[in-house]
């Protein structure tokens, strides 16, 4: 774009904007002026009534009259004189008048902020209680209560009526288990009921869940009646309200959690669990036969999950305050993402209106202590930075894991490491404003000493 | 950007089907730039021609994003905070994972502050395929004096390249550390309600992003978000108040949750900036270093989650920043895009007649941990990848996607010549060991099948006791 003007040329503009000539000046080579079009004054006005290349020539003529010592103001009065004449158009003259000089502020403005809530959420999340005391046919010292939420957690729409529950793992049979979670359950690995006890007594369990994985097959194929054993030892044990999960075996889960929950009978357990790819409608109707709660398990898929519900409700008959939900715990690092994203698309299709996934959820997220991240010693890639120590690892894998998931609108939590329950329960709790404590000065990191 | 259908963006583009962009057409274009894919710029007829200039100039407000996206840095380190549009992320997706900026102070002596900084600067992790790392540092004044804190900032830049957040509130310590720093756009932090005259003067000045500080307080932070608009400041981060601990800490995760809706729902463009997180916060609340580290995590994940768009931290231990890193990968991970590799052979280091054959599926996260546990050590092999839709093993195993049948075929499509390799022997993941007898069947014999350790973190103990295999 530069433009090329020779000294004779300049003196003839110079002479017809009757300006001095500049005799015995030499220029060489190209002259090259950018005009910014943002600078003050001279902008876009200037720019606009002498053309891009007459402003040119003009910026030059300012530079050489500046030499000479010319007044420059000068130059710059046919802007006014042409904008009276022929005023310039609208978003060229805001443009113009948009580049004030910077001015501070004198005083701060005054102004409110204010936000609605979400209109869409009009269904209420159904509310499911666990656990039967005497009055209810049960012989539980309480009962928990999930759901009835009207919102988001912890979103401001409306106060969630139930803090998020925890359930703690108790095993029918020692299992592997990672070093840092090992280390509380070794005095009690061989007993249910004092392993339930512990769970309830000394890390503050709501709720205990006994697996009964000793009935796979392919563990020791332990039979039905022996399973119904490890469920009453364990409601002696505690009075909490409990969960009975099977092995996982689609052919002997329906059989073994309708023999428990016969066992349970007024109990109001929640049974863990029923899944499209087995017996659904047994063990549905062993839930509704004998006063329990049935938990719906599908693998990390929204529609899997509405045709697993309905199918419970209109063929199983359970009724809609019988039904909770695990739509799958994929923990941190190992497709939280996923879990995440279908668990809070789930209860956001259940408040806005869709019937079919108004119920609690419960999350397994014992599944953190699958991911190597959570038990390994060390990395396998050597260029990793240190993994530092694993007995405070484990942990924080699964207090993250439980309560992103928290976030999504997840009501109970199967979990295991006592440390981690600690963490879940104080959370979310204190997201719902009811741990008092007193907040420091929140400007105090900016000096603070560590 | 609110807008959803393509159409109305098409409206202002040339619609000529000219392809400079890559796309058959401008419609197919529009579609992008809903998506986000695409960017204004790459339809160039538009930018350059002149009778476009009113189209580009509508289109340009149109796709600008809900929240404002502001520039700290400068160079490859740059980084980009804000500039989303939704509420959660199966929506579309969250796009700029909020950079983590680790504290340093300018009261640490030389030779722990030059530690820190290489610790954070050099801190990495692997994961699916990419490393994880620090994005900013964060230099406090705890001196309160201009000089010890310029002295810090020329330290820490002559030790790292990461993008800084200068923090005082002394508008006098801010001007020192700007005038080291200041090409280096760093953000400064903060303006508040007795300052805000001098740093809102500093931020022209230099011209860099700034914070505003106004805590618990949503109408104040909206008034000097206004009045800094007003000056023309508009590179703002807004300080909210992070509180750590009591009935605070809902109010600071309801004054998130506000400000996001406020910006993304209800199109509140005069407090749509990003919002900063102090989970350092934590550290107020306890002398114990494992329960500060455990609570600023938390306190990391929920902002994660609910709209923080740029943190301040503290703790550099393992055991908060790799729950941290993953938690933020995995929530700012695109749902939109499969997390899946192609099916069929790969090779890992140089591999040859004398090497194993590892099986996995094409579930990415699957695929590139075991990628990696073989790469980095040293280890040469092939690694086929079968389609089980994007399953990780032990799913597909139960849930039939991988099978003993579905990898025949998957040898077969591969074309592998089992004939060039002086042990035929695949090695089968631990999970799926129960396959061993029935694909023993199927090779009939030409390929010997092994069953590998459950996790393939172990692969490199596997190798020392079961490779090459024994006959």
């Amino acid at each position: 774009m530069a433009e090329k003007i020779s000294l004779s040329d300049l003196n003839k503009t110079l002479a017809e904007m009757n300006v001095q000539s500049l005799e015995g000046l030499k220029i060489e080579g190209d002259v090259e002026i950018e005009i910014d079009v943002g600078a003050g004054g001279v902008g876009p006005l200037f720019a606009y009534y002498f053309g891009q290349e007459a402003a040119k020539i003009a910026m030059q003529l300012m530079n050489f009259a500046k030499a000479v010592g010319y007044p420059v103001e000068n130059l710059l009065q046919p802007v006014a004189i042409a904008q009276a004449i022929s005023p310039a158009p609208k978003d060229l003259a805001a443009l113009a008048a948009a580049v004030p000089a910077f001015r501070v502020a004198s005083t701060l403005a005054s102004a409110k902020f204010a936000v609605g809530v979400d209109k869409t959420w009009r269904n209420t999340i159904q509310e499911v209680t666990l656990g039967a005391t005497k009055a209810n046919g049960g012989s539980r010292g309480h009962v928990v209560k999930l759901g009835g939420e009207k919102a988001m957690p912890f979103f401001p729409d409306a106060a969630m009526p139930h803090a998020p529950k925890i359930t703690m793992d108790v095993f029918d049979m020692p299992i592997g288990m990672a070093k840092a979670v090992k280390v509380h359950y070794e005095d009690v690995i061989n007993s249910p009921g004092e392993w339930a006890k512990k769970a309830v007594k000394k890390y503050g369990a709501d709720m205990v869940t006994v697996h009964l994985i000793s009935t796979d097959p392919l563990l020791k194929d332990t039979s039905a009646q022996e399973a119904v054993k490890t469920v009453e030892e364990v409601l002696q044990a505690v009075d909490v309200p409990i969960c009975i999960g099977g092995s996982g075996n689609p052919t002997k889960d329906p059989i073994v959690l309708s023999k428990a929950a016969e066992a349970a009978q007024g109990e109001r357990v929640l049974i863990a669990s029923a899944n499209l790819n087995m017996d659904w409608e047994k063990i549905g109707k062993a839930c509704v036969d004998n006063g329990h709660v049935c938990l719906a398990w599908t693998q990390l898929e929204i529609n899997s999950q509405k045709e697993l519900n309905r199918k419970l409700m209109k063929v199983a008959g359970v009724p809609r305050e019988s039904i909770v939900m695990d739509p799958t715990t994929a923990a941190l690092a190992y497709g939280l993402d996923f879990a995440y994203s279908n668990m809070e698309r789930i209860r956001l299709g259940a408040l806005k209106g869709d019937e079919e996934l108004t119920f609690p959820m419960s999350s397994g997220t014992t599944n953190a202590w699958g991911v190597r991240e959570s038990w390994m010693v060390r990395s396998p890639n050597k260029d990793d930075s240190d993994w530092g120590d694993r007995m405070l690892r484990g942990p924080i894998w699964e207090i993250l894991t439980g309560y992103s998931l928290a976030m999504a609108g997840v009501d109970i939590f199967m979990m295991m490491h006592p440390t981690a329950v600690a963490y879940v329960h104080e959370i979310t709790q204190s997201l719902m404003g009811r741990i008092e404590a007193k907040t420091p000065d929140t400007a105090a990191w900016l000096k603070m000493g560590v | 950007m609110k807008e959803t259908s393509p159409l109305n963006l098409y409206k202002q583009l040339p619609q000529t089907n000219c392809k400079k962009c890559g796309e058959e057409t401008c419609m197919a274009y529009a579609a992008g730039l809903i998506s986000r894919t695409r960017k204004v710029e790459e339809c160039t007829p538009l930018v350059d021609e002149k009778k476009y200039a009113k189209k580009l100039e509508t289109l340009r407000s149109i796709v600008a994003p809900e929240l404002k996206m502001i520039y700290i840095g400068v160079g490859e380190k740059q980084v980009k905070v804000g500039g989303e549009d939704i509420m959660y992320r199966h929506q579309m997706t969250f796009f700029n994972k909020p950079p983590f900026a680790y504290d340093v102070a300018d009261n640490m002596d030389e030779a722990k502050l030059v530690e820190r900084v290489k610790k954070i600067s050099t801190w990495r992790k692997f994961y699916i395929g990419k490393w994880q790392n620090v994005e900013m540092i964060a230099v406090r004044s705890v001196s309160d004096d201009p000089a010890k804190f310029a002295a810090c900032v020329k330290t820490v830049m002559a030790n790292s390249d990461f993008p800084l957040i200068l923090c005082s509130f002394n508008p006098n310590v801010l001007k020192a550390g700007l005038e080291v720093a200041a090409k280096a756009n760093p953000l400064i932090y903060a303006a508040n309600k007795d300052n805000w005259k001098e740093v809102a003067q500093l931020a022209f000045d230099y011209k860099v992003p700034v914070t505003l500080s106004v805590p618990f307080d949503l109408d104040g932070l909206k008034s000097m978000a206004v009045t800094f608009a007003g000056m023309g400041l508009t590179d703002l981060i807004l300080d909210p108040g992070t509180a750590p601990n009591g009935k605070l800490l809902q109010q600071t995760l309801l004054n998130f949750i506000n400000l996001r809706r406020a910006a993304v729902e209800e199109a509140q463009r005069d407090i749509a900036y990003p919002v900063m997180v102090l989970p350092i916060n934590a550290w107020l609340t306890t002398d114990d270093p494992v329960r500060a580290a455990y609570w600023e995590s938390v306190l990391t994940a929920a902002f994660v989650i609910r709209g923080g768009a740029i943190m301040i931290k503290h703790s550099l231990e393992a055991h908060s920043m790799m729950p941290d890193m993953h938690l933020r990968f995995n929530i700012y991970t695109d749902p939109r895009t499969p997390v899946q590799v192609k099916p069929g052979i790969y090779k890992v280091g140089k591999p040859g007649p004398e090497s194993p054959v590892f099986l996995t599926t094409n579930f990415a996260l699957t695929y590139y941990t075991v990628e990696s546990d073989i790469a980095s050590n040293g280890i040469d092999a092939y690694i086929i990848a079968i389609n089980t839709d994007g399953i990780g093993v032990q799913a597909s195993v139960a849930g039939g996607q991988l099978s003993p049948t579905k990898i025949l075929d998957s040898f077969n499509e591969a074309a592998f010549k089992w004939e060039d390799q002086k042990y035929p022997a695949m090695v089968l993941p631990g999970m799926a060991a129960k396959f061993s007898g029935e694909l023993e069947d199927l090779f009939a014999g030409k390929t010997k099948i092994m069953v590998g350790p459950e996790d393939s973190g172990r692969i490199i103990g596997w190798m020392k006791d079961f490779w090459p295999p024994k006959k």
